[in-house]
């Protein structure tokens, strides 16, 4: 009897990471990647080493180690991750692996938590690196032991590329055995093959090309694309990745008469395109993002001079942004075809609040947020990063947002540019031990003059509480060095550093008026547990009320944007709901002092 | 609702707000759906969502293809926030049933005074011209169970007898999936919502 199991497509991943004897896992928080490593972190009787690693770019590294030494490794990241990563990952693939080395590279079209929509099939393109592309959570732990197999008998790494849909969808999912018997590690000294010198690098790049149309061949032979050719269609619909089974049940509903190539691997399976394009006169491509797909085809048809009609983002049958459904799929049938298939819409016309997430009751961002903005003033420049803190876009505090880490180099470069005005930037403690140190010795090496400020909430937050090197405990809970961020501040040369307590605004805005004062970098670094991993972690506070009596209805309070300050606009009072954490601070706001503890 | 290998196929949407338990909820049907043998797929909302933003989980019952929901072609919807069920109506079947929780959550956009909740009794009324509509606060119920965080599962309750998933089985996954120390309260808020559906 096979064993049934209900998961979320990311603990599907890490169950074929443990099917396909993985020895070592490193990566990066990101959503939709974060559950993969979290997943097999939590695993009773662990015989892999596992680790959150400070970056993609120490990730990647961290499991090229381990496959060099003839294991299998995995690295995990989101797609923007593979750009921290893309320097090693580049010259890897000319180096190539011993062990098998997955890159699992989580893509989010429509920008659900991302800052871009880039398509990681290109990366794999680039770096002629074979790419996986799952349709369901299923076939996305099924493939995982079939690239660690694939990736040691070409000696490459792979790309296994989940979308959002994959990574946080869920299905009843068939389970495999788990192997026990696992290669002990052994690195070969293959100078040849693991220093790129350009004597060697040149060599590798020609074997890199040279095994390009085996790997296709195999690709194609693999049961994660599958032609069905039916006799009489004119028709061809070719689908990839997960963007297939919406182009497949859509057919099925329609009951539409046409061929169809589902494709989850790259190199495209060539062979199947080409035995598609001599049976049809009109093919329609569905695929997310990028046209990779049907550039391919487009040249497999030119080159065989089959003038087949190819349709997809070309003529815009087929949007190249944001993600696809079965409604984008009966869009394009409709366009391409003219058929009448156009799904019937009808909401209902009431006026809704936009409900966009926000800082936590009692997150302490906030209150650093409001201290900030106080001390530096409307007229300043905030260069902001990556994190929850984003969500600070409400305070006025964030200005700027392009990538890990860029907070601080950005507020460097609007200083040399010779912007007069006060610049303070923030960035969050995890997104600091990311790239954000790089960026502060830079700063300091180049004097810019500039305030950071170090959100420090003691865990990589946003993505789902992940620990950094700062909160003193591996993934695994064992204890480890808590690095000081004040000390490595001080050490890389930061001539004015201070430590606060944002819930304290009188302390906190005293530490940012010195920072503003001080010619040069300065960094204050604000410090204070996240409200939800506090909680968890056993912090009690005693939550806080308004007097009506003295609330004299100015509102300060509510425009703090505090979740749990609602304003009763029946008797003009503020009042504090139960979302309260009993921060303080908007007793400390308050003028009228109507704001206290609840009596016990 | 078409039948696939003798089961039937619901799809479901389960709407809300991050942080009410939208996720507990469709994991309490999926592990009862493989429990029964029904294939099942479901699509949730992680990350930004959970700092009190908009939530939609996807669920499809006796589906074999992808977890997302086409527009129009869900046949029930559980809406655990009155607005939040409006917001996502795109995806229900016309005639379709919507069994929705009455307690409204006021978004941090209405408490700085930048926009405004709908009423309540408009919400449900406009509702009603459209789809078959159940309506209770479920927050008041899960109280009245023993605490208002089993508001999720007083909702499970509640849809439950329009599921082609036994009774028993949400039941043994209820227990399954909440804390150790609160199963009885959850049965009972689970009984209790079940109850005011076949009662409306």
């Amino acid at each position: 009897m096979t064993t049934r199991e209900y998961m979320l497509g990311n603990v599907a991943i890490a169950r074929g990471l443990l099917e396909g004897g993985v020895q070592l896992a490193a990566g990066y928080p990101g959503t939709p990647s974060s559950e993969i490593i979290d997943t097999l972190a939590s695993r009773e009787g662990r015989d892999y080493y596992i680790e959150w690693s400070v970056n993609e770019k120490v990730a990647m590294e961290v499991a090229v180690g381990a496959a060099w030494a003839g294991v299998r490794s995995v690295v995990t990241m989101k797609h923007v991750g593979l750009n921290v990563a893309a320097d090693p990952f580049m010259t890897l693939a000319y180096a190539g692996t011993k062990g098998g080395l997955i890159a699992i590279v989580a893509d989010d079209p429509s920008c659900h938590s991302s800052q871009n929509e880039q398509d990681t099939r290109r990366y794999a393109q680039f770096a002629l690196v074979p790419c996986f592309d799952p349709s369901t959570p299923q076939e996305a732990k099924d493939m995982i032991p079939y690239a660690f197999e694939f990736s040691e008998k070409f000696e490459i790494p792979v790309i296994f590329r989940p979308t959002t849909r994959i990574s946080h969808g869920k299905s009843d999912i068939e389970l495999g055995g788990i192997p026990t018997d696992k290669p002990e590690p052994n690195f070969e000294k293959l100078l040849d093959r693991w220093v790129m010198l350009p004597k060697n690098a040149r060599p590798r790049h020609t074997h890199l090309l040279s095994i390009q149309k085996a790997m296709e061949d195999a690709l194609a032979e693999s049961p994660w694309n599958s032609l069905e050719l039916k006799p009489d269609a004119k028709l061809g619909v070719i689908g990839a990745g997960i963007a297939s089974v919406y182009a497949k049940e859509a057919l099925e509903e329609l009951g539409l008469e046409a061929s169809f190539l589902k494709i989850g691997t790259y190199p495209v399976p060539k062979k199947l395109i080409l035995e598609m394009l001599e049976t049809v006169n009109a093919v329609l491509i569905f695929e997310e993002l990028e046209p990779i797909v049907e550039e391919q085809v487009k040249l497999i048809a030119q080159e065989a001079g089959l003038p087949v009609t190819v349709m997809g983002k070309a003529g815009s049958f087929v949007p190249r942004e944001g993600e696809l459904d079965i409604s984008a799929f009966l869009e394009a049938l409709k366009k391409a075809f003219d058929l009448d298939v156009e799904p019937e819409t009808g909401s209902i016309s009431l006026e809704l609040a936009p409900r966009p997430p926000a800082l936590c009751a009692g997150c302490s961002h906030r209150a650093t947020f409001y201290s900030m903005k106080k001390v530096f003033g409307k007229d300043a420049i905030y260069p902001s990063d990556i994190g929850c803190y984003t969500l600070g876009i409400q305070s006025g505090t964030v200005e700027t947002t392009l990538c890990m880490g860029s907070s601080i180099s950005i507020a460097s470069g609007l200083y040399h540019a010779g912007e007069k005005r006060p610049i303070c930037c923030s960035i969050g403690d995890s997104t600091f031990f990311h790239t954000g140190m790089n960026s502060l010795l830079n700063a300091v090496f180049n004097k810019a003059n500039i305030t950071v400020t170090i959100l420090d909430n003691r865990i990589t937050a946003m993505t789902g509480h992940q620990p950094n090197p700062g909160v003193g405990y591996t993934i695994t809970g064992e204890p480890t060095v808590e690095v000081s961020l004040a000390e490595l501040c001080r050490a890389m040369g930061t001539g004015s550093v201070a430590v606060v307590d944002p819930y304290n605004l009188e302390e906190t805005q005293e530490a940012f008026k010195a920072a503003k004062d001080f010619e040069g970098t300065a960094v204050v670094i604000a410090k204070q547990p996240c409200v939800i991993s506090g909680k968890r972690a056993g912090i009690k506070r005693i939550p806080y009320v308004v007097d009506p009596e003295k609330c004299e209805g100015c509102k300060q309070c509510v425009k703090f944007g505090c979740p749990a300050i609602e304003f009763d606009e029946e008797n003009k009072r503020a009042v504090i709901t139960a979302l309260c954490s009993g921060c303080g601070v908007c007793a400390q706001i308050c003028k009228f002092d109507a704001i206290r503890e609840v009596k016990r | 609702m078409s039948e696939r290998a003798g089961v039937k196929k619901i799809d479901l949407l389960i709407t809300g707000v991050g942080g009410q338990g939208a996720i507990l909820a469709s994991d309490i049907i999926g592990k009862a759906a493989v429990v029964s043998g029904i294939p099942i797929r479901a699509a949730e909302t992680h990350g930004m969502a959970q700092r009190g933003g908009s939530v939609v989980n996807h669920i499809r019952l006796g589906s074999d293809f992808g977890s997302m929901i086409p527009k129009k072609g869900a046949d029930i919807m559980l809406a655990l926030e009155p607005m939040e069920a409006v917001r996502y109506l795109d995806f229900l079947k016309d005639g379709g049933v919507i069994i929705v929780n009455t307690q409204p959550i006021i978004p941090v956009t209405v408490t700085s005074g930048m926009a405004k909740y709908p009423d309540v009794q408009e919400i449900l009324d406009t509702l009603s011209e459209k789809y078959i509509v159940k309506a209770f606060n479920a927050d008041d119920l899960a109280y009245e169970a023993g605490s208002r965080l089993a508001m999720n599962v007083a909702m499970v309750g509640a849809v439950s007898g329009y599921l082609p998933v036994p009774k028993e089985s949400l039941l043994e996954s209820v227990k399954a999936l909440v804390p150790q120390k609160t199963i009885e309260i959850n049965v009972r808020a689970f009984e209790m919502g079940r109850r005011k559906v076949e009662e409306s």
